[in-house]
């Protein structure tokens, strides 16, 4: 069985958030490979984890660096990469560097140091970014599979993706996932978990229900959903990690002020929705008394028509976080 | 050929071609799919997302101007939430655009106040965010950040890189470069493909009171010119049709504005033709500083003078049409009708942004006087006929007073791209053979709206030039930088691929000028050229040398070769960066004030 099948078999999907399957994502890049063998393919491990409250990739680099590289090494061998990238923010080089440094070896793989921030992570425009560019996204299709770094075929996939697969190489892969509990959490840290596991099971397994009145953002502490104590038989979806709130200690619109702060600072101004939008969303949770009903259809818009994920998913956290919980 | 089949748009079927967007297929079929940033000329952004729509199977919205068709596509353009995303997010657009539709280049047919009307948008639902921001002006070009949307088809359409996006998220900026080696180049492209109307040129439309003012001094004669592409766009804002021919409604239009006297900048296109045929023979047969370049299009010469120094020993040094009128005016004709050429206010109205630069230029002043004093663009005539409800339609039609004969076909041309390089090889073929040409086709070659047109002309005898024996000539017309910097690459590597070269800055030449009005897309251009040359095909006279008048002049006046020098002749410098200049809003509603100079 050679190495796609073998992904295709454990059902591996991407890890960081959007979960593509990444068997099909392979076999795009081989073909394309195929289809035209002189053009060089290029692999990129994205390390770019730039959200607030999602560390799992750093903790697996602290930990497993070992791994990574294995990981690499066999999309580098399958597709016959002329070079990979390790794409990772800047102020985390030094430690990147020293921690996967003496697995690489001989292999063709160069460290790519970034300060572009959040977006940098969306992979059309992470490749941008190691192209020269602005931090934007790219039209797609093409996509990156077919026609990404330099107009090559390039695989993209998440520092953990690469993680699960030498595991599966090993024949060690359990479908487990890593998550990150941060926050107002009893017992913070990463935890490896079964990917089947709900965000109920997941609490109670790393001590971290907690004792006060509380809700759960997951998937992200910024774009994750809202959810109560009684929503969390459920998986997690999107990027792994579970950000608790105890409700009486956090301020509404300190915290919807503090997501759209980000979002302020890491949108790329390219589309106008989520350009505009978020500088709305700003201005109106600026006020002594915002007008909520601008501010939900400025999120309705900047869902329904921003470009790429970043504009898609304000909208999320922040009605979530209306709906369920409120404002003053 | 590519693949034809069905889609459906809100129930209805249309046509659709494999290989096209829905907002192609939608638009052909007069299906308008709300849309800002997507022009014909340039490439799919996506960046405004007004066109988003529904298709079947797809569950997000997609954009229709990046998505393309596929047989059996359903698509909805028109559900409530549709239209509810599209009404905010143009609401959200109008929160950076300060509206100052009296002084637009649109004059309120923007697709902005369109869909506004269509999607029911409130204009001032948010507060104007970019009041506080720079206007800039370099050279004739004014560039408004209080305005701008953001959507970059200037970035894209500017031929030298000179505008770039700066800053990130909602503060980005479109900025003049500050980088050194860049300059802007005036060809005014930006603004034809802003659909904000951030962009616009000096004067516009300050220019007009200005106008009106000097009619009202006694002492001034105020004379027009109009260029050669101008009688082909003018109707466009006034009600005619795209392309339709109104020269003569055209001179009776400007007379009834007041001008004293109306000349056609045609008649000394037949100047221009013979002085560039002839110094181009000259020079083909010396062997001297070839290929030899045309040198009509400001633009153009800017390029030269501030990219490529090295270059501009190869510019004919024919002043351009315009310039050479306004000399003729002011010299041979204020002495034949004993006017004090001091009283001539010299007005011309161009399809080009570049000449109310080209104009100031010290070099070109005759016993101290410029030869055109103001220069006006299409969009400030329009929007002054309109203003003086002067309808093109309804005028009774007079020809312009020309002093200077009727002009020839050859010199109406010269308003579409490879109309100079025709008229000057119709007469180079005169000069060279001493015969006519009999086939007008002969040329054809050059004409339309290609980027790069080439062309080997046979001569019907051996020529001995200083380099050998030449049997042939091989010309090059090209219209927009991009292509003449492949042009410039093939010199590079082989001196003498050609021997004379056109080059118009703008997509088709004048017609596509950067002072057009606007839409303007291909088809557009299309219809303004393939009217200039039903003009020339209807002319008795198609050769500048045998317009009569223009050897009348020859014979009269310029057998003094400094004469001749003077009026017709120019020369070019290495040039330096242009200044820019910072304005900012004192308040909303449009008052500026001088800020500082920047950079």
């Amino acid at each position: 069985m050679n190495i796609i099948d073998k992904i295709k078999v454990a059902g591996l999907t991407g890890r960081g958030g959007a979960e593509f399957p990444t068997a099909q994502k392979w076999q795009s890049v081989l073909n394309a490979k195929k289809a035209n063998p002189k053009k060089p393919v290029y692999v990129v491990c994205n390390l770019s984890e730039g959200e607030p409250g999602v560390d799992k990739d750093m903790h697996i680099v602290e930990y497993f660096p070992e791994d990574v590289i294995i990981g690499m090494r066999a999309a580098i061998e399958t597709f016959h990469a002329d070079k990979a990238y390790i794409f990772v923010q800047s102020h985390n080089l030094k430690k990147v560097k020293s921690r996967l440094g003496p697995f690489i070896k001989r292999l063709p793989i160069v460290f790519f140091p970034e300060d572009r921030g959040y977006l940098a992570g969306e992979e059309t425009a992470l490749i941008e970014t190691i192209e020269g560019n602005r931090t934007e996204p790219r039209l797609k299709p093409p996509y990156p599979t077919e026609k990404g770094l330099f107009g090559c075929p390039t695989l993209v996939n998440n520092l953990e993706t690469f993680y699960c697969v030498s595991r599966i190489l090993r024949g060690e892969y359990n479908s487990t996932r890593f998550i990150s509990i941060r926050g107002d959490a009893r017992n913070p840290g990463v935890f490896e978990m079964p990917c089947t596991a709900t965000i109920e099971h997941i609490l109670k397994k790393t001590k971290n229900v907690p004792r006060f009145g509380y809700f759960v953002q997951v998937g992200g502490g910024a774009s994750g959903n809202i959810l109560l104590p009684e929503e969390l038989e459920t998986t997690i979806k999107g990027a792994g990690s579970i950000m608790i709130y105890g409700t009486k200690k956090t301020d509404g619109r300190k915290l919807m002020k503090r997501w759209v702060e980000f979002f302020y600072r890491s949108n790329c101004g390219k589309c106008a929705p989520c350009r505009e939008g978020v500088y709305r969303l700003r201005e109106e949770l600026g006020k002594a008394k915002p007008n909520w009903l601008i501010l939900r259809a400025v999120l309705e818009t900047m869902r329904d028509s921003s470009f790429c994920p970043l504009g898609k998913s304000v909208h999320e956290p922040m009605m979530s976080f209306m709906e369920k919980i409120g404002v003053k | 050929m590519p693949k034809k089949f069905q889609i459906k748009i809100d129930g209805k079927n249309i046509d659709a071609m494999e290989g096209e967007t829905i907002l192609q297929a939608a638009l052909r079929s007069n299906i308008d799919i709300p849309h800002l940033c997507q022009h014909p000329d340039l490439s799919v952004r996506a960046n405004c997302r007004m066109c988003m729509v529904s298709v079947k199977g797809i569950r997000s919205l997609v954009t229709a101007c990046s998505t393309n068709v596929a047989p059996g596509m359903e698509i909805i353009s028109k559900s409530p939430a549709i239209k509810r995303s599209r009404k905010f997010n143009l609401e959200m657009i109008f929160g950076e655009h300060v509206e100052d539709c009296p002084v637009c280049v649109w004059n309120s047919r923007c697709d902005l106040l369109k869909y506004r009307k269509e999607l029911n948008s409130k204009m001032l639902r948010f507060e104007d965010r970019k009041v506080r921001r720079p206007i800039y002006e370099f050279g004739p070009i004014v560039f408004d950040q209080t305005k701008c949307i953001d959507c970059r088809n200037c970035v894209e359409v500017c031929p030298v890189e000179y505008l770039e996006v700066s800053g990130k998220g909602s503060e980005i900026g479109i900025e003049p470069s500050a980088n050194r080696k860049k300059d802007c180049i005036a060809c005014g492209q930006c603004i034809v493909h802003c659909p904000a109307g951030a962009i616009k040129s000096v004067g516009e439309y300050s220019a007009i009171d200005k106008l009106e003012k000097l009619f009202k001094q006694k002492d001034k004669i105020v004379v027009v010119q109009f260029a050669p592409s101008i009688r082909v766009s003018i109707g466009e804002e006034l009600g005619l049709p795209y392309g339709a021919a109104a020269t003569n409604q055209l001179s009776a239009g400007l007379r009834a504005l007041g001008f004293n006297y109306v000349f056609d900048t045609s008649a000394a296109a037949d100047f221009t033709t013979i002085e560039e045929a002839s110094e181009a023979v000259e020079r083909i047969k010396k062997g001297e500083n070839l290929p030899i370049f045309t040198s009509c299009c400001p633009s153009w010469v800017m390029f030269m003078e501030f990219n490529r120094p090295d270059y501009v020993k190869h510019l004919s040094t024919a002043r351009s049409p315009e310039i050479m009128l306004g000399g003729l005016i002011k010299t041979y004709w204020a002495e034949k009708e004993k006017i004090d050429p001091k009283q001539i206010i010299s007005v011309s109205v161009m399809p080009c942004t570049s000449k109310k630069f080209e104009i100031e230029r010290p070099e070109f002043k005759i016993n101290g006087l410029k030869p055109v004093d103001i220069v006006i663009t299409t969009r400030e005539l329009s929007r002054w006929l309109l203003n003086k409800k002067i309808d093109l339609k309804k005028i009774k039609p007079s020809m312009a007073d020309n002093p200077f004969g009727d002009p020839s076909g050859a010199g109406v041309i010269y308003g579409a791209s490879g109309g100079v390089m025709e008229s000057a090889l119709r007469t180079a073929y005169w000069i060279l053979t001493g015969e006519n040409l009999k086939d007008y086709n002969l040329f054809k070659n050059v004409r339309g709206l290609d980027g790069i047109k080439r062309a080997v002309i046979k001569l019907p005898r051996p020529l001995k030039t200083a380099k050998g024996v030449r049997t042939e000539l091989r010309v090059v017309v090209t219209n927009m930088i991009k292509n003449a910097r492949l042009i410039l690459d093939e010199l590079k590597k082989d001196p003498s691929a050609y021997d004379f070269v056109e080059v118009m800055t703008c997509p088709g030449g004048c017609i596509g000028g950067g002072g057009q009005s606007m839409p303007v897309d291909n088809s557009i251009r299309e219809r303004r050229a393939s009217s200039l040359y039903v003009i020339d095909g209807e002319k008795k006279i198609r050769l500048a040398h045998e317009n009569p008048a223009v050897l009348k002049a020859y014979d009269d006046y310029f057998k003094d070769v400094n004469k001749k020098h003077l009026v017709f002749h120019t020369k070019f410098y290495p040039k330096n960066r242009t200044k820019i200049i910072t304005r900012r809003r004192v308040k909303a509603d449009g008052a500026l004030q001088s800020d500082k100079y920047k950079k």
